[in-house]
């Protein structure tokens, strides 16, 4: 109730300011919302991608006379939700790929370069090329390595050839899953779409690939003479039961066949049979297309470092952070945002763009030797596509409470055109502008 | 989402158009309403048959908005799935064809001139 009544009252906010005129809106466009701060204090961001840029053009408007340096070796920005839609033929390669550099603030350092060392005792991190930054403040928003090796007889160059997609890996590669499952979807045939035992980003895109991969058959009229099975290594279909029992009807209304605890161990490219752990023992299953997404990780600088929690994801090493300030637990002047985290739910966009303004807060404050205040509460959305026009927007915290930003406007586990409508035109903008520092 | 504040709705609208085309558009926007109310005010009321003009071309503006939509968007009719959706495309439709109307009698009046007596 507290959680309308605050979404009511910020609704009610915006119609007034709507109210009060553009003008004085066009006017304030831009500014920053608070008093900058004065400090020589040296922040260090490791990570460019979703969370590091925002955090870094954040800062850039907070903080005056700061050192903010960001490391990161790509030079390329990728829009990472736009994958899913790459694959499924909505959108062109090119559609998730921008520059780092077009995003980050004047005033802020990039170092063009991998972070190889972490050292939070000597507050050091150094990157492969050698360069040493000493830091004042860390912000590790390094995003998860993608373990392609834990699939036995995979690799990268084998995706858009038999069958075989793997649309987490790169655009280009989505672009290539689009390929094979193109292909599929005009023949026929079974199709496996399948998640990692781990951590993962983006649940839900697994999902709406199976989803998509059904509406293409169908629209090209192959959907009798195809299967579509989606084996997960979980015992349900998502880790929030409401919208588990959701996607568990949908998928029985579209005939997708459900394998549960079955973890992909190895694939046979020659044979086209991929190979599952299930509590039964191995099961071969054969493949016409089959999306790869492996096991997830920190990335090693990471692993490596003392960062990680030690007796929790032990295999994965997600850093020790407070679930609600996003503080280290050991480590109080470094902060996670994104991915790399170790907290129950939100590895997407949309929580690292909540993740922010909660580092921000805190981050400020304590620059400024006071407590902040804003808390994370494991918000977490995904759009979730159920065919080619309509979506479910499914937002939950870190309690599977359902949280939407539109009650009784929006129905979260509805398909809508509406949610299509909002993932096609305002998902890509809104994220800018959370790159931007100003969403 | 954590906040929707009209900041937060420029920038994103920003984004989609970019922002010079964004405020050209709002400006035009604008510009049409500032004109129809100057007409409205030079000739003290509506004029019948601009008026009846730009109603005939209501239904084309707004047939035109929602094909937009959904010719941009890649959805179609089929995919309206509740209530909300319908109140969307009838807000689509109104915009469309209000706009086109609004444009449609704005540019009459102006180009008839104000009429004698």
């Amino acid at each position: 109730m507290a959680r309308f009544d605050e979404l009511a009252a910020s609704r009610r906010r915006f119609l007034a300011l709507a109210a009060g005129g553009m003008l004085a809106g066009a006017a304030g466009a831009g500014a920053p919302a608070v008093a900058q701060v004065s400090t020589r204090a040296r922040i260090v961001i490791v990570g460019a991608g979703a969370g590091g840029t925002a955090i870094a053009n954040r800062l850039a408007g907070r903080l005056d006379g700061a050192e903010v340096t960001i490391v990161d070796g790509r030079r390329e920005h990728w829009y990472q939700p736009g994958f899913t839609l790459i694959a499924a033929g909505l959108k062109p390669a090119p559609y998730a790929v921008s520059t780092t550099a077009e995003w980050l603030p004047r005033g802020v350092r990039w170092v063009e370069d991998w972070a190889a060392e972490i050292d939070p005792e000597a507050k050091t991190v150094v990157t492969q090329g050698g360069t040493r930054l000493d830091y004042d403040w860390l912000i590790v928003a390094s995003g998860l390595s993608l373990d392609w090796a834990g699939v036995e007889g995979f690799s990268l160059d084998m995706v858009g050839e038999n069958g075989i997609g793997a649309h987490y890996a790169s655009p280009g590669h989505a672009a290539r899953t689009w390929a094979a499952l193109d292909r599929f979807t005009g023949r026929g045939g079974t199709a496996l779409i399948q998640r990692p035992a781990t951590e993962m980003k983006c649940a839900g895109a697994p999902l709406k690939l199976a989803f998509l991969a059904d509406d293409r058959a169908r629209r090209k009229g192959t959907r009798a003479s195809s299967r579509i099975i989606y084996a997960a290594p979980q015992q349900a279909l998502f880790s929030v039961p409401i919208v588990a029992e959701k996607v568990r009807m949908l998928f029985g209304e579209r005939g997708i066949e459900t394998h549960l605890q079955h973890t992909l161990r190895s694939i046979d490219e020659t044979r086209r049979i991929a190979t599952f752990d299930t509590p039964e023992g191995p099961k071969e299953l054969g493949w016409d297309f089959i999306n790869i997404i492996p096991p997830q990780r920190a990335p090693e600088v990471v692993r490596n470092s003392p960062l990680p929690w030690a007796d929790r994801w032990t295999d994965q090493g997600w850093i020790e952070v407070s679930q609600t300030t996003l503080r280290h637990a050991r480590y109080p002047e470094v902060f996670g945002i994104g991915d790399i985290c170790g907290v129950p739910k939100g590895k997407t966009a949309a929580s690292a763009k909540w993740h922010v303004p909660v580092v921000e807060d805190h981050l400020v404050a304590a620059i400024q030797g006071r407590e902040g205040t804003a808390v994370f509460n494991g918000y977490t959305s995904c759009p979730l596509i159920t065919r080619i026009g309509r979506a479910m927007l499914v937002e939950f915290d870190y309690n599977n409470n359902l949280t939407p930003s539109f009650p009784g406007i929006i129905a979260p586990l509805e398909e809508l055109w509406i949610s299509w409508l909002m993932k096609e035109i305002a998902l890509k903008p809104t994220y800018n502008a959370m790159l931007r520092g100003k969403a | 989402m954590k906040e929707l504040t009209l900041e937060t709705m420029i920038a994103v609208f920003e984004e989609i158009f970019g922002t010079l085309l964004f405020w050209a558009m709002v400006a035009a926007a604008i510009a049409i309403t500032l004109a129809f109310l100057w007409v409205l005010l030079r000739d003290r009321g509506l004029e019948s048959r601009p008026l009846v003009w730009s109603a005939v071309l209501a239904p084309v503006g707004a047939v035109a908005a929602v094909w937009f939509v959904q010719w941009v968007t890649a959805s179609g009719l089929a995919d309206l799935g509740g209530p909300i959706d319908w109140i969307v495309l009838l807000a689509i439709a109104v915009a469309g064809g209000g706009g086109l109307m609004l444009l449609c009698y704005t540019a009459q009046a102006l180009i008839r001139g104000r009429r004698a007596g």
